[in-house]
Protein backbone atom coordinates (compact mmCIF):
# COMPACT_ATOMS: atom_id res chain seq x y z
CA UNK A 1 0.00 0.00 0.00
CA UNK A 2 2.18 2.81 1.24
CA UNK A 3 5.50 3.18 -0.47
CA UNK A 4 7.10 4.71 2.61
CA UNK A 5 7.37 2.00 5.19
CA UNK A 6 8.45 3.41 8.54
CA UNK A 7 9.75 0.84 10.94
CA UNK A 8 7.07 -1.03 12.82
CA UNK A 9 6.92 -0.71 16.60
CA UNK A 10 4.61 -3.63 17.17
CA UNK A 11 4.13 -6.96 15.45
CA UNK A 12 1.43 -9.49 16.18
CA UNK A 13 2.05 -12.98 14.95
CA UNK A 14 -0.94 -15.34 14.72
CA UNK A 15 -2.20 -13.90 18.00
CA UNK A 16 -5.26 -15.74 19.28
CA UNK A 17 -7.42 -15.84 22.36
CA UNK A 18 -10.00 -18.58 22.56
CA UNK A 19 -12.65 -19.01 25.21
CA UNK A 20 -13.70 -22.62 24.78
CA UNK A 21 -14.97 -22.82 21.21
CA UNK A 22 -15.32 -19.08 20.86
CA UNK A 23 -12.49 -17.36 19.03
CA UNK A 24 -12.46 -13.89 20.55
CA UNK A 25 -9.27 -12.95 18.75
CA UNK A 26 -8.43 -15.26 15.90
CA UNK A 27 -4.99 -15.54 14.34
CA UNK A 28 -4.30 -11.81 14.31
CA UNK A 29 -1.20 -10.96 12.34
CA UNK A 30 -0.43 -7.29 12.18
CA UNK A 31 2.40 -4.85 11.97
CA UNK A 32 1.92 -1.34 13.34
CA UNK A 33 4.10 1.57 12.35
CA UNK A 34 1.71 4.55 12.33
CA UNK A 35 1.92 6.84 15.33
CA UNK A 36 -1.84 6.98 15.79
CA UNK A 37 -3.79 3.81 15.14
CA UNK A 38 -7.51 3.38 15.76
CA UNK A 39 -9.02 -0.08 15.90
CA UNK A 40 -12.57 -0.16 14.54
CA UNK A 41 -15.10 -2.93 14.34
CA UNK A 42 -18.63 -3.96 15.28
CA UNK A 43 -19.63 -4.73 18.86
CA UNK A 44 -18.05 -7.90 20.10
CA UNK A 45 -15.49 -7.97 17.30
CA UNK A 46 -12.68 -8.35 19.83
CA UNK A 47 -11.33 -4.80 19.85
CA UNK A 48 -10.99 -4.44 23.62
CA UNK A 49 -9.60 -7.96 23.94
CA UNK A 50 -6.97 -7.18 21.31
CA UNK A 51 -5.84 -4.10 23.25
CA UNK A 52 -5.68 -6.08 26.49
CA UNK A 53 -3.58 -8.77 24.82
CA UNK A 54 -1.21 -6.11 23.52
CA UNK A 55 -1.03 -4.38 26.91
CA UNK A 56 -0.33 -7.70 28.62
CA UNK A 57 -3.48 -7.84 30.72
CA UNK A 58 -4.53 -11.05 29.01
CA UNK A 59 -2.41 -14.00 28.06
CA UNK A 60 -2.95 -15.24 24.50
CA UNK A 61 -4.03 -18.79 23.79
CA UNK A 62 -1.43 -18.91 21.05
CA UNK A 63 0.68 -16.60 18.93
CA UNK A 64 2.81 -13.72 20.11
CA UNK A 65 3.05 -10.00 20.66
CA UNK A 66 6.46 -8.81 19.56
CA UNK A 67 7.97 -5.45 20.46
CA UNK A 68 10.95 -4.61 18.22
CA UNK A 69 11.88 -2.09 20.91
CA UNK A 70 10.47 -2.25 24.42
CA UNK A 71 8.00 0.60 24.84
CA UNK A 72 6.73 1.96 28.13
CA UNK A 73 2.95 1.80 28.07
CA UNK A 74 -0.06 3.21 29.84
CA UNK A 75 -3.68 2.30 29.37
CA UNK A 76 -6.87 4.28 29.84
CA UNK A 77 -10.06 2.27 30.20
CA UNK A 78 -13.64 2.93 29.20
CA UNK A 79 -14.62 3.41 32.81
CA UNK A 80 -12.03 5.28 34.84
CA UNK A 81 -11.00 3.51 38.04
CA UNK A 82 -10.38 6.02 40.80
CA UNK A 83 -9.03 5.27 44.27
CA UNK A 84 -10.78 6.77 47.28
CA UNK A 85 -8.35 9.65 47.40
CA UNK A 86 -7.99 13.07 45.83
CA UNK A 87 -7.47 13.52 42.09
CA UNK A 88 -3.88 14.52 42.79
CA UNK A 89 -3.22 11.45 44.95
CA UNK A 90 -4.61 9.25 42.18
CA UNK A 91 -2.08 10.67 39.73
CA UNK A 92 0.70 10.45 42.32
CA UNK A 93 -0.16 6.79 42.93
CA UNK A 94 0.58 5.95 39.29
CA UNK A 95 3.92 7.71 39.54
CA UNK A 96 4.91 6.13 42.85
CA UNK A 97 4.57 2.73 41.21
CA UNK A 98 7.22 3.83 38.72
CA UNK A 99 9.54 4.37 41.65
CA UNK A 100 9.93 8.14 41.64
CA UNK A 101 10.49 9.99 44.89
CA UNK A 102 7.67 11.87 46.59
CA UNK A 103 8.74 15.35 45.48
CA UNK A 104 9.07 14.44 41.79
CA UNK A 105 5.75 12.60 41.91
CA UNK A 106 3.99 15.63 43.30
CA UNK A 107 5.50 18.02 40.74
CA UNK A 108 4.76 15.79 37.79
CA UNK A 109 1.25 14.98 39.03
CA UNK A 110 0.41 18.66 39.46
CA UNK A 111 1.77 19.43 35.99
CA UNK A 112 -0.24 16.60 34.45
CA UNK A 113 -3.47 17.76 36.10
CA UNK A 114 -2.82 21.29 34.82
CA UNK A 115 -2.40 19.92 31.31
CA UNK A 116 -5.77 18.18 31.41
CA UNK A 117 -7.35 21.34 32.80
CA UNK A 118 -8.01 20.04 36.30
CA UNK A 119 -5.38 21.98 38.24
CA UNK A 120 -8.07 23.82 40.20
CA UNK A 121 -9.78 20.67 41.49
CA UNK A 122 -6.68 18.59 42.21
CA UNK A 123 -7.52 18.22 45.89
CA UNK A 124 -11.13 17.09 45.37
CA UNK A 125 -12.00 13.43 46.05
CA UNK A 126 -11.63 11.73 42.68
CA UNK A 127 -14.68 9.48 42.93
CA UNK A 128 -16.97 12.45 43.43
CA UNK A 129 -15.90 14.11 40.16
CA UNK A 130 -18.07 13.84 37.05
CA UNK A 131 -17.46 11.00 34.60
CA UNK A 132 -15.69 13.35 32.20
CA UNK A 133 -13.47 14.77 34.92
CA UNK A 134 -12.61 11.28 36.17
CA UNK A 135 -11.59 10.27 32.66
CA UNK A 136 -9.35 13.34 32.49
CA UNK A 137 -7.77 12.35 35.81
CA UNK A 138 -7.17 8.91 34.30
CA UNK A 139 -5.54 10.58 31.29
CA UNK A 140 -3.39 12.70 33.60
CA UNK A 141 -2.40 9.59 35.54
CA UNK A 142 -1.37 7.90 32.29
CA UNK A 143 0.31 10.98 30.82
CA UNK A 144 2.32 11.76 33.94
CA UNK A 145 4.07 8.42 33.51
CA UNK A 146 5.35 9.67 30.15
CA UNK A 147 4.52 6.48 28.25
CA UNK A 148 5.89 5.83 24.79
CA UNK A 149 2.62 4.12 23.91
CA UNK A 150 -0.81 5.10 25.20
CA UNK A 151 -3.57 2.53 24.79
CA UNK A 152 -7.15 3.76 25.09
CA UNK A 153 -10.17 1.48 25.19
CA UNK A 154 -13.21 3.53 24.12
CA UNK A 155 -12.22 6.40 26.38
CA UNK A 156 -15.28 8.49 25.55
CA UNK A 157 -17.95 5.78 25.32
CA UNK A 158 -19.79 6.91 28.44
CA UNK A 159 -19.17 10.66 28.18
CA UNK A 160 -21.27 13.60 27.02
CA UNK A 161 -20.25 15.52 23.86
CA UNK A 162 -18.44 18.32 25.72
CA UNK A 163 -16.37 15.89 27.79
CA UNK A 164 -15.73 13.84 24.66
CA UNK A 165 -14.28 16.88 22.86
CA UNK A 166 -12.11 17.69 25.86
CA UNK A 167 -10.80 14.12 26.06
CA UNK A 168 -10.08 14.16 22.31
CA UNK A 169 -8.16 17.41 22.67
CA UNK A 170 -6.04 15.93 25.47
CA UNK A 171 -5.41 12.69 23.59
CA UNK A 172 -4.30 14.65 20.52
CA UNK A 173 -2.01 16.77 22.67
CA UNK A 174 -0.45 13.64 24.17
CA UNK A 175 0.12 12.29 20.66
CA UNK A 176 1.66 15.55 19.45
CA UNK A 177 4.01 15.49 22.44
CA UNK A 178 5.42 12.26 21.01
CA UNK A 179 3.42 9.36 22.44
CA UNK A 180 2.15 6.64 20.11
CA UNK A 181 -1.59 6.03 20.29
CA UNK A 182 -3.49 2.80 19.96
CA UNK A 183 -7.18 3.15 20.64
CA UNK A 184 -10.64 1.81 20.01
CA UNK A 185 -13.76 3.86 19.62
CA UNK A 186 -17.36 3.60 18.49
CA UNK A 187 -17.31 7.19 17.41
CA UNK A 188 -16.34 7.27 13.73
CA UNK A 189 -15.91 11.05 13.72
CA UNK A 190 -13.44 10.63 16.53
CA UNK A 191 -11.62 7.87 14.66
CA UNK A 192 -11.40 10.13 11.61
CA UNK A 193 -10.09 13.06 13.65
CA UNK A 194 -7.54 11.13 15.68
CA UNK A 195 -6.32 8.28 13.50
CA UNK A 196 -3.48 8.16 11.09
CA UNK A 197 -4.22 4.54 10.35
CA UNK A 198 -7.26 2.33 10.88
CA UNK A 199 -7.25 -1.34 11.72
CA UNK A 200 -10.63 -2.92 11.10
CA UNK A 201 -11.49 -6.14 12.86
CA UNK A 202 -14.49 -8.33 12.36
CA UNK A 203 -15.42 -11.41 14.40
CA UNK A 204 -11.96 -11.64 15.93
CA UNK A 205 -10.10 -11.41 12.64
CA UNK A 206 -8.14 -8.50 11.30
CA UNK A 207 -9.99 -7.67 8.11
CA UNK A 208 -8.33 -4.51 6.94
CA UNK A 209 -5.52 -2.10 7.73
CA UNK A 210 -5.36 1.20 5.87
CA UNK A 211 -4.52 4.89 6.15
CA UNK A 212 -7.50 6.74 7.59
CA UNK A 213 -8.58 8.58 4.41
CA UNK A 214 -8.39 5.42 2.38
CA UNK A 215 -10.34 3.40 4.92
CA UNK A 216 -13.23 5.85 5.07
CA UNK A 217 -13.35 6.60 1.34
CA UNK A 218 -12.46 3.28 -0.22
CA UNK A 219 -12.82 0.40 2.21
CA UNK A 220 -11.51 -2.73 0.58
CA UNK A 221 -13.38 -5.49 2.34
CA UNK A 222 -17.07 -6.15 2.23
CA UNK A 223 -17.24 -6.29 6.03
CA UNK A 224 -15.74 -2.81 6.34
CA UNK A 225 -18.06 -1.43 3.66
CA UNK A 226 -21.04 -2.86 5.50
CA UNK A 227 -19.78 -1.53 8.85
CA UNK A 228 -19.32 2.00 7.49
CA UNK A 229 -22.71 1.95 5.79
CA UNK A 230 -24.42 0.94 9.01
CA UNK A 231 -22.54 3.37 11.19
CA UNK A 232 -22.86 6.39 8.89
CA UNK A 233 -26.51 6.75 7.95
CA UNK B 1 -43.17 -11.02 88.88
CA UNK B 2 -41.95 -8.88 91.79
CA UNK B 3 -38.44 -10.32 91.63
CA UNK B 4 -38.14 -9.61 87.92
CA UNK B 5 -39.13 -5.96 88.26
CA UNK B 6 -36.96 -5.56 91.32
CA UNK B 7 -33.96 -6.83 89.39
CA UNK B 8 -34.46 -4.17 86.75
CA UNK B 9 -34.84 -1.43 89.34
CA UNK B 10 -31.70 -2.48 91.22
CA UNK B 11 -29.80 -2.81 87.94
CA UNK B 12 -30.88 0.73 87.09
CA UNK B 13 -29.59 1.97 90.45
CA UNK B 14 -26.26 0.25 89.94
CA UNK B 15 -25.87 1.88 86.56
CA UNK B 16 -26.99 5.30 87.74
CA UNK B 17 -24.59 5.18 90.68
CA UNK B 18 -21.77 4.12 88.38
CA UNK B 19 -21.09 1.27 90.77
CA UNK B 20 -17.32 0.80 90.95
CA UNK B 21 -17.52 -2.99 90.82
CA UNK B 22 -19.62 -2.84 87.70
CA UNK B 23 -17.47 -0.11 86.21
CA UNK B 24 -14.23 -2.10 86.65
CA UNK B 25 -15.76 -5.12 84.95
CA UNK B 26 -16.99 -3.05 81.99
CA UNK B 27 -13.62 -1.37 81.62
CA UNK B 28 -11.69 -4.65 81.62
CA UNK B 29 -14.10 -6.12 79.06
CA UNK B 30 -13.55 -3.22 76.71
CA UNK B 31 -9.77 -3.26 77.20
CA UNK B 32 -9.47 -6.98 76.54
CA UNK B 33 -11.82 -7.15 73.55
CA UNK B 34 -10.59 -3.95 71.87
CA UNK B 35 -6.97 -5.04 72.20
CA UNK B 36 -7.81 -8.50 70.89
CA UNK B 37 -9.72 -7.02 67.94
CA UNK B 38 -6.85 -4.66 67.16
CA UNK B 39 -4.35 -7.54 67.12
CA UNK B 40 -6.72 -9.66 65.02
CA UNK B 41 -7.04 -6.81 62.49
CA UNK B 42 -3.28 -6.25 62.28
CA UNK B 43 -2.79 -9.92 61.43
CA UNK B 44 -6.09 -10.79 59.77
CA UNK B 45 -6.56 -7.90 57.36
CA UNK B 46 -3.29 -8.39 55.44
CA UNK B 47 -3.98 -12.12 55.33
CA UNK B 48 -7.48 -11.50 54.00
CA UNK B 49 -6.22 -9.06 51.36
CA UNK B 50 -3.48 -11.44 50.19
CA UNK B 51 -6.00 -14.26 49.98
CA UNK B 52 -8.15 -12.00 47.80
CA UNK B 53 -5.52 -10.85 45.30
CA UNK B 54 -2.76 -13.42 45.64
CA UNK B 55 -2.01 -16.41 43.49
CA UNK B 56 -0.18 -19.13 45.33
CA UNK B 57 -0.62 -22.85 45.89
CA UNK B 58 -3.02 -23.65 48.67
CA UNK B 59 -4.93 -20.39 48.37
CA UNK B 60 -8.31 -22.03 47.91
CA UNK B 61 -7.72 -24.37 50.82
CA UNK B 62 -6.79 -21.41 53.01
CA UNK B 63 -9.94 -19.53 51.99
CA UNK B 64 -12.08 -22.51 52.95
CA UNK B 65 -10.12 -22.89 56.18
CA UNK B 66 -10.58 -19.27 57.24
CA UNK B 67 -14.26 -19.32 56.34
CA UNK B 68 -14.62 -22.45 58.44
CA UNK B 69 -12.67 -20.99 61.35
CA UNK B 70 -15.19 -18.13 61.55
CA UNK B 71 -17.33 -20.56 63.50
CA UNK B 72 -14.56 -21.62 65.87
CA UNK B 73 -16.11 -22.59 69.24
CA UNK B 74 -14.79 -20.22 71.95
CA UNK B 75 -14.37 -23.01 74.50
CA UNK B 76 -12.11 -24.92 72.13
CA UNK B 77 -9.96 -21.83 71.57
CA UNK B 78 -9.92 -21.33 75.32
CA UNK B 79 -8.79 -24.90 75.84
CA UNK B 80 -6.00 -24.66 73.25
CA UNK B 81 -4.69 -21.39 74.66
CA UNK B 82 -4.96 -22.89 78.15
CA UNK B 83 -2.76 -25.80 77.06
CA UNK B 84 -0.25 -23.43 75.47
CA UNK B 85 -0.03 -21.15 78.48
CA UNK B 86 -0.31 -23.64 81.33
CA UNK B 87 2.81 -24.25 83.45
CA UNK B 88 3.71 -27.39 81.51
CA UNK B 89 2.81 -25.89 78.11
CA UNK B 90 5.25 -24.54 75.51
CA UNK B 91 4.59 -20.92 76.58
CA UNK B 92 4.17 -21.76 80.25
CA UNK B 93 7.24 -19.92 81.49
CA UNK B 94 5.73 -16.55 80.61
CA UNK B 95 3.21 -17.10 83.41
CA UNK B 96 0.35 -15.58 81.46
CA UNK B 97 -2.43 -17.99 82.37
CA UNK B 98 -5.28 -16.39 84.33
CA UNK B 99 -4.23 -12.89 83.30
CA UNK B 100 -5.90 -10.32 81.00
CA UNK B 101 -3.06 -10.96 78.53
CA UNK B 102 -4.14 -14.59 78.20
CA UNK B 103 -7.70 -13.41 77.53
CA UNK B 104 -6.49 -11.05 74.83
CA UNK B 105 -4.56 -13.87 73.15
CA UNK B 106 -7.54 -16.22 73.23
CA UNK B 107 -9.95 -13.63 71.84
CA UNK B 108 -7.48 -12.50 69.18
CA UNK B 109 -7.19 -16.09 67.96
CA UNK B 110 -10.96 -16.43 68.00
CA UNK B 111 -11.54 -13.20 66.08
CA UNK B 112 -8.67 -13.26 63.57
CA UNK B 113 -10.31 -15.72 61.13
CA UNK B 114 -13.50 -13.64 61.15
CA UNK B 115 -11.60 -10.48 60.28
CA UNK B 116 -9.53 -12.28 57.64
CA UNK B 117 -12.51 -13.94 55.96
CA UNK B 118 -14.63 -10.77 55.88
CA UNK B 119 -11.67 -8.72 54.64
CA UNK B 120 -11.03 -11.24 51.89
CA UNK B 121 -14.62 -10.95 50.68
CA UNK B 122 -14.56 -7.17 50.68
CA UNK B 123 -11.14 -6.88 49.03
CA UNK B 124 -12.05 -9.52 46.44
CA UNK B 125 -15.03 -7.39 45.41
CA UNK B 126 -12.94 -4.27 44.89
CA UNK B 127 -10.21 -6.33 43.19
CA UNK B 128 -12.78 -7.13 40.48
CA UNK B 129 -13.17 -3.42 39.84
CA UNK B 130 -9.54 -2.32 40.22
CA UNK B 131 -7.65 -5.30 38.91
CA UNK B 132 -6.93 -4.20 35.35
CA UNK B 133 -6.10 -0.64 36.31
CA UNK B 134 -3.71 -1.67 39.08
CA UNK B 135 -2.00 -4.26 36.91
CA UNK B 136 -1.75 -1.73 34.09
CA UNK B 137 0.01 0.66 36.46
CA UNK B 138 2.43 -2.11 37.35
CA UNK B 139 1.33 -2.79 40.93
CA UNK B 140 2.62 -6.10 42.29
CA UNK B 141 0.05 -8.28 44.03
CA UNK B 142 1.24 -7.47 47.56
CA UNK B 143 1.22 -3.79 46.61
CA UNK B 144 -2.29 -4.13 45.19
CA UNK B 145 -3.38 -5.83 48.42
CA UNK B 146 -2.07 -2.88 50.42
CA UNK B 147 -3.74 -0.38 48.11
CA UNK B 148 -7.09 -2.14 48.34
CA UNK B 149 -6.90 -2.35 52.14
CA UNK B 150 -6.32 1.38 52.31
CA UNK B 151 -8.97 2.10 49.69
CA UNK B 152 -11.52 -0.05 51.51
CA UNK B 153 -10.62 1.21 54.96
CA UNK B 154 -14.12 2.42 55.75
CA UNK B 155 -15.99 -0.64 54.58
CA UNK B 156 -13.42 -2.80 56.38
CA UNK B 157 -14.60 -1.24 59.63
CA UNK B 158 -17.48 -3.72 59.25
CA UNK B 159 -15.04 -6.62 59.47
CA UNK B 160 -13.39 -5.15 62.55
CA UNK B 161 -16.79 -4.57 64.06
CA UNK B 162 -17.94 -8.12 63.48
CA UNK B 163 -14.74 -9.29 65.17
CA UNK B 164 -15.26 -7.00 68.14
CA UNK B 165 -18.87 -8.12 68.47
CA UNK B 166 -17.71 -11.70 68.62
CA UNK B 167 -14.98 -10.92 71.18
CA UNK B 168 -17.02 -8.85 73.59
CA UNK B 169 -19.91 -11.33 73.58
CA UNK B 170 -18.06 -14.62 74.01
CA UNK B 171 -17.77 -16.24 77.39
CA UNK B 172 -16.14 -19.65 76.89
CA UNK B 173 -12.59 -18.62 75.98
CA UNK B 174 -12.12 -15.87 78.59
CA UNK B 175 -13.66 -18.08 81.25
CA UNK B 176 -11.13 -20.86 80.66
CA UNK B 177 -7.94 -18.80 80.22
CA UNK B 178 -8.91 -15.93 82.52
CA UNK B 179 -10.38 -17.98 85.32
CA UNK B 180 -13.00 -15.34 86.19
CA UNK B 181 -10.94 -14.02 89.12
CA UNK B 182 -12.71 -11.18 90.94
CA UNK B 183 -11.01 -7.86 90.29
CA UNK B 184 -8.42 -9.37 87.93
CA UNK B 185 -9.92 -11.27 85.01
CA UNK B 186 -13.64 -10.84 85.47
CA UNK B 187 -15.35 -9.42 82.39
CA UNK B 188 -18.98 -8.71 81.57
CA UNK B 189 -19.89 -12.07 80.12
CA UNK B 190 -18.19 -14.17 82.78
CA UNK B 191 -19.68 -12.01 85.54
CA UNK B 192 -23.15 -12.38 84.07
CA UNK B 193 -22.73 -16.12 83.98
CA UNK B 194 -21.41 -16.27 87.53
CA UNK B 195 -23.84 -13.82 89.15
CA UNK B 196 -26.79 -15.50 87.46
CA UNK B 197 -25.78 -18.87 88.87
CA UNK B 198 -25.29 -17.27 92.30
CA UNK B 199 -28.68 -15.62 92.09
CA UNK B 200 -27.45 -11.99 92.06
CA UNK B 201 -29.68 -11.07 89.16
CA UNK B 202 -29.51 -7.24 89.44
CA UNK B 203 -25.75 -7.11 88.82
CA UNK B 204 -26.04 -9.65 86.01
CA UNK B 205 -28.86 -7.70 84.45
CA UNK B 206 -27.08 -4.37 84.82
CA UNK B 207 -24.08 -5.81 83.01
CA UNK B 208 -26.29 -7.30 80.35
CA UNK B 209 -27.78 -3.88 79.68
CA UNK B 210 -24.32 -2.31 79.48
CA UNK B 211 -23.12 -5.06 77.14
CA UNK B 212 -25.96 -4.49 74.72
CA UNK B 213 -25.55 -0.71 74.94
CA UNK B 214 -21.83 -0.95 74.17
CA UNK B 215 -22.40 -3.14 71.13
CA UNK B 216 -25.17 -0.86 69.82
CA UNK B 217 -23.13 2.28 70.41
CA UNK B 218 -20.10 0.95 68.58
CA UNK B 219 -22.26 -0.14 65.67
CA UNK B 220 -23.84 3.30 65.52
CA UNK B 221 -20.45 5.02 65.46
CA UNK B 222 -19.19 2.69 62.72
CA UNK B 223 -22.33 3.31 60.69
CA UNK B 224 -21.90 7.07 60.98
CA UNK B 225 -18.27 6.73 59.95
CA UNK B 226 -19.17 4.78 56.81
CA UNK B 227 -21.90 7.28 55.91
CA UNK B 228 -19.47 10.13 56.31
CA UNK B 229 -16.81 8.33 54.28
CA UNK B 230 -19.31 7.61 51.51
CA UNK B 231 -20.15 11.31 51.23
CA UNK B 232 -16.53 12.40 51.58
CA UNK B 233 -14.82 9.94 49.21
CA UNK B 234 -17.56 8.32 47.11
Amino acid sequence: MSTMAPESWLRLDQLALHDGDKRIVDAATLSLSARRTVVLGPNGAGKSTLLRLIHGLLRPTSGSVCWPQALTQAMVFQRPVMLRATALENVIYGLRLQGHNAEICRQRACAALEKVGLGSIATRPARLLSGGEQQRVALARAWAREPELLILDEPTASLDPASTREVERIVMEIAIAGTRLLMTTHNLGQAYRLAEEVVFIDRGRIAEQAPVEQFFNLPQTEAAQRFLKEEIP
Amino acid sequence: MPEFNESFITAGHLLAAADSRLFAVVLLSLQVSLTATLLACIVGMPIGALLAVGRFPGRRALIVLFNGLMGLPPVVVGLLVYLLLSRAGPLGHFGLLFSPAAMVIAQAILVMPIVAALTRQSVADSWMEYREQLRSLGASRPRAAGTLLWDGRFSLSTAALAGFGRAIAEVGAVMIVGGNIDGVTRVMTTTIALETSKGDLPLALGLGIVLIAVVLAINAVAYQLRQWAERRWG
